[in-house]
């Protein structure tokens, strides 16, 4: 039968040290939570919570990549030939939307990191989401194109091209990985926002900054998944 | 007995009654108990299904349900017992409430996240549930196409997302853990002085973090293909239904391994309190669950090796097969040797896990016959694979968990359990399992498929001591929730520490403080030393 | 034994190979499982707690039974990978020479055509002694064929043909089993497989018989849509020759090259623009939903008639060392079933070795 309180045979593996590590009597940030030691704990937590999850969103793109590596090995022709109809300049203008705003992104982090003014801080991220919002728009404006001319897969799906068949599937693949893309743009958009009221009520300084680097880290992690569509769609077959 | 321990006072469970204070909770003893009522739930849901299938199968015929209805009752059955039951258990529940402990820490790296799973968790559960209820689903767990996308009509994109939903309290949950171990880990508590649960659910944790948005895009891609007519997987549009099985299976074998690990770690922790005795080859038991976790995504196309999938391809995951059944029987060894000059005593953690060694020795091993191609060829997809991963998940992962319950529910609850009453159920578990599962071993060689609502006569015999058997398991399961639940407020206190056991969860109050520690502590050896040291062999 | 048996009847000339890894790995299963149980008991009772205070030795562990219990259990199961192996080669590779049967599933029964044009549901006649070759198409979901007597399956997967062969070694009457999911009637999608001496089944062929075969059915589909209008005899129309190109290697016009197989001869139908000829314009309509899944084998069927390299799923061999492709029948080889009448069509059957 189980004894009541009876562990200790010898000294257990723990040293209580109050006043050490830990001590909650400590002067601490507002903004340090209640489980954490410290800020530096508090930040690399979060950072790496962010890498972490980065990880994970690569593998949930990473299910689509392998259906177009599968499908585009299966037709290439097929698929060569479908990426012709998409618009080449309105995707290099996006990808260049994109990599401008990864750096003001940067900027923006900067800005906190350096205790610069909340003016340049919110500036900075107003222009990051202002390119997010161009390159939604004009990611708006290609997919009207499409549902114009009968390229959205389905009953409806208009083809007069060899490889009716690879381009439906072709299309299926643009529209999926296109439009997750897009829904994280949307995502990043509505963190940015959080992010520009808090900078403006003066939340980000050098000591406290790392929402704003956590949502860098994710924002520039959306570009690089458009830096991988971009060729994969819209470059192939060398038509440029 | 430590100063800090006192079992009165303020701890998690008195500290705000109200609803909100549950609903709205960031503690993660809290949360631990918002899963294990809702995994319990889903369990006797589940369990449920179970009994229905169970009742069907007595007889040849389609007699007591339509082919129709039987179909979903396994669908239903699989689905809820999955992703539903089995992924979350043991990490949701004892993990969420240990982890923080063990590694010195007052919570997980994000309590809210942590919070949030819970929901995620919740919302994903009522979509399968709105669906189970509104006329159900027929696919079976596996979704395979084309029949989910084309031929199937019932409820396939309602249950997709609940498991795409429920896919991410999994992620998150896994996040957590990761976090938590990296980064909250108390001074001194280097990473070869965790305790062997915490390694379990760090590879658990980055199986969920790798495997689950697999699953998830997937399951979605065949509620687009279903909903939208895009041709992904379907042939008729275009598609290729065996890449589907590739997708599938690439999360779905690994979370296999999200279900058994956990349990390895809760082996790990209660062989060593009863047999009062650090584990032997603590480094291999710890590196195994890591080999576990990285080989075991390499295998998943052992599943396919009556597809058509290509003979090389077979090689290679026939192989990796094999070399992924290593680290189980490694650890296997390694317990078994642990109990050698220990001081064993036999209260019912450790009867689970005996049956869990046991029985899980066996779920290995015939695991092996499936990785054997030219015997998977014969047994593919008949009652021997239901009867292995059987023995595995039911055997291994719940014998795990009810042990792991049992162990730390003093701590948990702050009270004893009837210890007659739970040696009896775990004995009924034992007994009732082999005897549901056992036979299936035979009817499956026989050639019995799976799936079947009706079956020729000839294997009928089977059946009925299958049925009688998962009788005997429905009573061994149903014992322990009854007497949990009264042990609640009859059961005497327990104390802090009611096992003489080692690691920083028994050094707290029981229940713990809310804040678990009131000082960080600082550890300064192995968690689990029992006697000095005695330098045999390799020593940490 | 009769109540509960143990293992199913061996029907099969591979059977006996199944059944000796079973036993062999049920051996070292067995071997493991009471090992395991009987150090847990003999230690638990022997190291059981005598003392309330009592605690175990501080044991660490052990290099060298580490490796052995690492090394010795790895050592074993590359043993049972490298047999296991070896009997799947042998399960999944036809001999040349085996009859064909095509076979389609469907939601939820089995159809089933032998060449000669005999046709059965849920049922398959097959002579002892032979090897039998099932090429099997699915018309709508993924099935599964299965003959635990003959202890074979494979799945049978709508847009590709999966093979499967056997040779019964024993006259009886056999379960056919559906394994992969199906839907509603997937338990009732169950058949038998009867095995007959060479005599019987001879007997029940001349009955069952229509007198056209499936290759002949195909020529006759080939003619009413419309295909010998491009793919003629001779090198000249808008489409390539398919006289003599079977078991061959084909160039595509993206400088890939593809297996001229029964596969490619199926996607060519439902899906021509995918892998174009060399040389070729892709404008062949697709006949996807314009022939069953039946039709489609027919087609195949008389397609590989026209002659080329091995029989269908035989081993291939370079196109230099082949033979080429006589235009006449040949007594026994592949085609086996003898004497039903053909018409003009010429070279009805693939060519033997």
């Amino acid at each position: 039968m189980p004894t009541s309180g009876s562990g200790d045979y010898h000294p257990g593996p723990v040293a209580i040290q109050p006043g050490g590590h830990g001590d909650p009597h400590a002067v601490h940030h507002p903004k340090l939570q209640h489980h954490f030691d410290d800020m530096a704990q508090q930040a690399e937590a979060s950072t790496l919570g962010m890498w972490v999850f980065l990880v994970t969103e690569i593998m949930f793109f990473g299910g689509l990549f392998m259906a177009y590596i599968v499908y585009r090995y299966a037709s290439p022709l097929g698929f060569e030939e479908a990426s012709h109809e998409l618009n080449l300049y309105l995707g290099a203008i996006n990808t260049a939307v994109l990599i401008c705003s990864s750096l003001t992104m940067a900027l923006a982090v900067r800005a906190a990191q350096t205790n610069q003014s909340r003016g340049t801080q919110v500036g900075f991220l107003l222009v990051t989401m202002l390119f997010g919002f161009g390159f939604l728009g004009i990611k708006a404006y290609e997919y009207w194109e499409k549902f114009h001319v009968g390229h959205v897969p389905g009953p409806y799906f208009v083809w007069d091209g060899q490889y009716p068949h690879a381009a439906e599937q072709f299309y299926s693949l643009y529209f999926a990985m296109t439009g997750l893309h897009a829904l994280h743009m949307i995502v990043g958009i509505s963190i940015m926002t959080y992010i520009t009221i808090m900078a403006w009520r003066r939340t980000y300084d050098a000591e406290y900054y790392t929402p704003v680097e956590v949502a860098g880290l994710y924002w520039h992690f959306v570009d690089i998944v458009w830096i991988f569509l971009f060729p994969l769609l819209y470059l192939i077959g060398g038509h440029y | 007995m430590d100063t800090i321990t006192t079992t009165t006072g303020l701890n998690y469970l008195n500290n705000g009654y109200g609803l909100k204070s549950w609903l709205l909770t960031k503690d993660h003893k809290r949360i631990a108990l918002l899963y294990l009522w809702s995994v319990t739930a889903f369990f006797a849901l589940g369990g449920f299904f179970a009994l229905l299938i169970r009742l069907e199968l007595l007889t040849p015929a389609a007699d007591l349900v339509q082919p129709e209805t039987y179909n979903k009752l396994f669908t239903m059955h699989g689905v809820i017992m999955v992703f539903f039951f089995l992924i979350p258990s043991i990490p949701a529940t004892l993990g969420n409430f240990l982890i923080p402990i063990m590694v010195g820490a007052k919570d997980l790296a994000f309590p809210r996240i942590n919070l949030l799973s819970w929901y995620i968790y919740i919302l994903g559960g009522l979509f399968t549930i709105v669906a189970a209820a509104t006329g159900g689903i027929d696919t079976g767990w596996t979704f395979y196409v084309p029949y989910s996308t084309a031929a199937s009509n019932s409820h396939v994109i309602l249950a997709g997302l609940g498991v795409f939903i429920t896919g991410f309290s999994s992620i998150l949950t896994g996040l957590n853990f990761v976090v938590t171990v990296h980064r909250m880990r108390a001074p001194g508590l280097t990473w070869f002085r965790l305790p062997l649960f915490v390694w379990s659910h760090y590879a658990t944790s980055l199986i969920m973090i790798l495997g689950t948005p697999v699953i998830a895009i997937t399951v979605l891609l065949v509620a687009v293909e279903r909903g939208l007519h895009l041709g992904i997987f379907d042939p008729a549009l275009g598609g290729d239904p065996i890449l589907f099985q590739h997708l599938f299976w690439f999360y779905s074998h690994p979370a296999v391994y999200i279900m058994i690990l956990p349990a390895m770690g809760v082996i790990s922790e209660i062989v060593q309190a009863f047999a009062r005795k650090n584990v032997f080859g603590y480094a291999f038991v710890a590196f195994s669950s890591l080999a576990i976790a990285i080989i075991g995504f390499l295998v998943w196309g052992h599943h396919l090796f009556v597809s058509g999938e290509s003979t090389y391809a077979g090689l290679i995951f026939s192989i990796l097969s094999f070399l992924v059944a290593i680290p189980s029987a490694v650890k296997v060894f390694n317990w078994t040797a642990t109990i050698y000059k220990g001081s064993v005593s036999f209260e019912s953690p450790m009867l689970y896990v005996f049956g869990f060694i046991g029985l899980f020795t066996i779920g290995g091993l015939t695991g092996l016959f499936l990785a054997t191609m030219g015997l998977d060829v014969h047994v593919h997809d008949t009652y021997f694979v239901i009867a292995h991963f059987h023995y595995v998940m039911v055997g291994g992962a719940i014998m795990g968990y009810l042990g792991g319950i049992h162990y730390w529910w003093p701590k948990i609850t702050g009270r004893m359990y009837p210890e007659g009453l739970a040696k009896f159920a775990a004995l009924c578990v034992f007994v009732g399992f082999n005897l549901t599962f056992f036979p299936q071993f035979i009817v499956g060689y026989l050639g019995m498929p799976r799936r079947y609502a009706m079956y020729p006569e000839e294997f009928q015999v089977y059946n009925v001591l299958s049925t009688a058997g998962a009788s005997v398991l429905g009573v061994g399961y149903l014992i322990p929730i009854i007497y949990l639940i009264w042990s609640l407020k009859n059961s005497p206190l327990a104390g802090p520490n009611p096992w003489g056991a080692k690691g920083l969860e028994w050094e707290i109050p029981s229940p713990p403080p809310t804040e678990n520690f009131a000082v960080t502590p600082v550890v300064t050896q192995g968690t689990h030393q029992y006697a000095p040291s005695r330098e045999v062999g390799i020593a940490h | 034994m009769d109540q509960l048996p143990l293992f199913p009847v061996e029907a099969s000339a591979q059977a006996g190979q199944v059944d000796a890894l079973y036993f062999f790995l049920v051996a070292v299963s067995a071997f493991f499982a009471v090992l395991i149980a009987v150090l847990l008991i003999v230690f638990a009772v022997k190291f059981r707690r005598r003392r309330e205070d009592e605690v175990g030795e501080a044991i660490h562990g052990s290099i060298a039974l580490e490796m052995a219990w690492t090394l010795i259990p790895l050592g074993i199961a590359m043993f049972m990978f490298v047999w296991g192996a070896q009997v799947f080669f042998h399960l999944t590779r036809p001999p040349r020479g085996a009859m064909e049967v095509y076979v389609v599933g469907k939601q939820w029964m089995w159809k089933l055509q032998h060449m000669d044009g005999a046709r059965e549901i849920n049922e398959l006649h097959v002579p002892v002694g032979r090897p039998v070759k099932l090429i099997m198409g699915s018309e709508d979901v993924i099935h599964s064929f299965f003959l635990p007597a003959f202890r074979v399956k494979a799945d049978v997967v709508p847009g590709r043909y999966n093979t499967l062969w056997f040779t019964a070694t024993k006259p009886g009457r056999y379960h056919i089993f559906c394994t992969q999911y199906c839907g509603t009637k997937h338990s009732a999608m169950i058949g038998w497989v009867t095995v007959m001496e060479p005599a019987d089944y001879q007997a029940w062929l001349s009955g069952g018989s229509s007198g056209i075969s499936i290759a002949d059915n195909g020529a006759k589909l080939f003619q009413d849509l419309g295909c010998a209008s491009c793919h003629q005899e001779v090198q000249q129309g808008r489409g390539p020759t398919l006289r003599g190109g079977y078991g061959h290697d084909v160039k595509l016009n993206d400088g890939q090259t593809v297996a001229f197989n029964d596969d490619y001869i199926r996607e060519s139908i439902v899906n021509p623009q995918a892998k174009i000829v060399a040389g070729f314009q892709p404008i062949m309509p697709t006949f996807q939903g314009l022939v069953s899944e039946d039709q489609l084998l027919q087609l195949v069927a008389y397609v590989k008639s026209l002659g080329g390299a091995a029989p269908g799923g035989g081993i291939p061999i370079p196109p230099s060392l082949m033979p080429k492709a006589p235009n006449g029948r040949e007594p026994g080889g592949v085609s086996g079933e003898t004497g039903t009448g053909r018409g003009a069509q010429p070279a009805p059957k693939s060519p033997g070795n």
